[in-house]
């Protein structure tokens, strides 16, 4: 058990986010829980090596990063539920107003 | 062999790519239903089963707080949105040139990482074993002895961005109706009794003979 596995774990769940934030057009909600995901994979890279090093330090810093995503979570899903109310889908590929 | 197969670190061993499997297994899930709902289990799954990592990690105090903050607030939060909003499911069969890509790209993100952590950094890292604990060794102590010293300002600027978050969040959702009878508490507030409540109606006095009735 080195910290090699943690970190290869990592990176698969980082990797499956990402493909996941490409492959759903159709919803925003989902596109959310993809990085969550993704905080979540570098929250493990964050834990594996607070422990391998013996360093406390890591693991403060994800306490901060939950504490900003749920803050994120929180006025994603706002920005989202005023989305719908004036368009009422949540298709990705209409929200193109601003042609960015 | 046998004495290998009952130890505590095959155990460990098996614990990790027991969880490792549910984990990603429940991450493939979340990005590939179609439904929402589905979706959202799933992630509840994925974070329990990655809260289950962290102990191994003996980092106890977040993984509590995971399975607290993430399964039993943010996960609920996403959960009413999804059923509050009613959301239809489209199905489209086929894969569309989004998901080829998106499966590309990922695919060599992935190889990237792992060619790195396996000829750059491989040597680099710390190759032995995880530095186990004394058995009355208290990780909450431990990371509120840190959080509380060097990162107290961090720990107050936090609150402070849950406060806006929470401010932001209420405020977009908001919605003045017009059709909605309601009492304006400012105007409320500022009503004087003389002036606003009471009225001194000046008339003269009736005179003559009124008998009543409906004439």
């Amino acid at each position: 058990m080195s910290l090699i596995h943690y970190l290869v774990l990592a990176g698969i769940l980082f990797v499956i986010s990402l493909a996941g934030i490409y492959i759903n057009r159709r919803n925003v909600l989902i596109l959310l829980m993809s990085i969550e995901l993704m905080l979540l994979a570098v929250n493990i890279n964050f834990i594996a090596f607070s422990s391998y090093l013996n360093d406390i330090q890591g693991q403060v810093f994800v306490f901060f990063i939950l504490t900003v995503a749920a803050a994120e979570a929180a006025i994603g899903l706002a920005i989202l539920v005023v989305v719908f109310r004036q368009r009422k889908s949540l298709e990705i590929n209409n929200l193109n107003e601003l042609k960015g | 062999m046998l004495e290998y197969l009952v130890s505590p670190e095959f155990y460990q061993i098996l614990l990790f790519y027991v969880y490792s499997g549910i984990l990603i297994g429940a991450a493939l899930a979340v990005v590939t239903m179609r439904n929402s709902v589905y979706s959202a289990l799933f992630l509840i799954l994925a974070f329990f089963s990655a809260a289950a990592l962290w102990m191994l990690l003996e980092a106890e105090f977040l993984a509590l707080t995971l399975v607290l903050v993430y399964v039993g607030a943010v996960m609920v939060l996403f959960l009413f949105v999804i059923m509050m909003l009613d959301v239809k499911v489209t199905r489209k069969s086929g894969m569309s040139t989004y998901t080829k890509v998106g499966i590309f790209v990922a695919l060599i993100m992935g190889l990237e990482m792992i060619m790195l952590l396996g000829k750059k950094l491989a040597h680099v890292l710390p190759q032995d074993d995880l530095i186990k604990h004394a058995k009355g060794h208290s990780n909450v102590k431990e990371v509120a002895e840190n959080l509380y010293t060097q990162y107290i300002l961090p720990f107050e600027l936090a609150s402070v961005i849950l406060l806006v978050a929470i401010v932001a969040a209420i405020l977009l959702t908001l919605r003045r109706r017009s059709d909605y009878k309601h009492v304006d508490p400012e105007s409320q507030v500022h009503v004087k009794a003389t002036e606003n409540r009471m009225r001194v109606v000046k008339m003269d006095a009736e005179k003559g003979n009124y008998i009543g009735g409906d004439e």
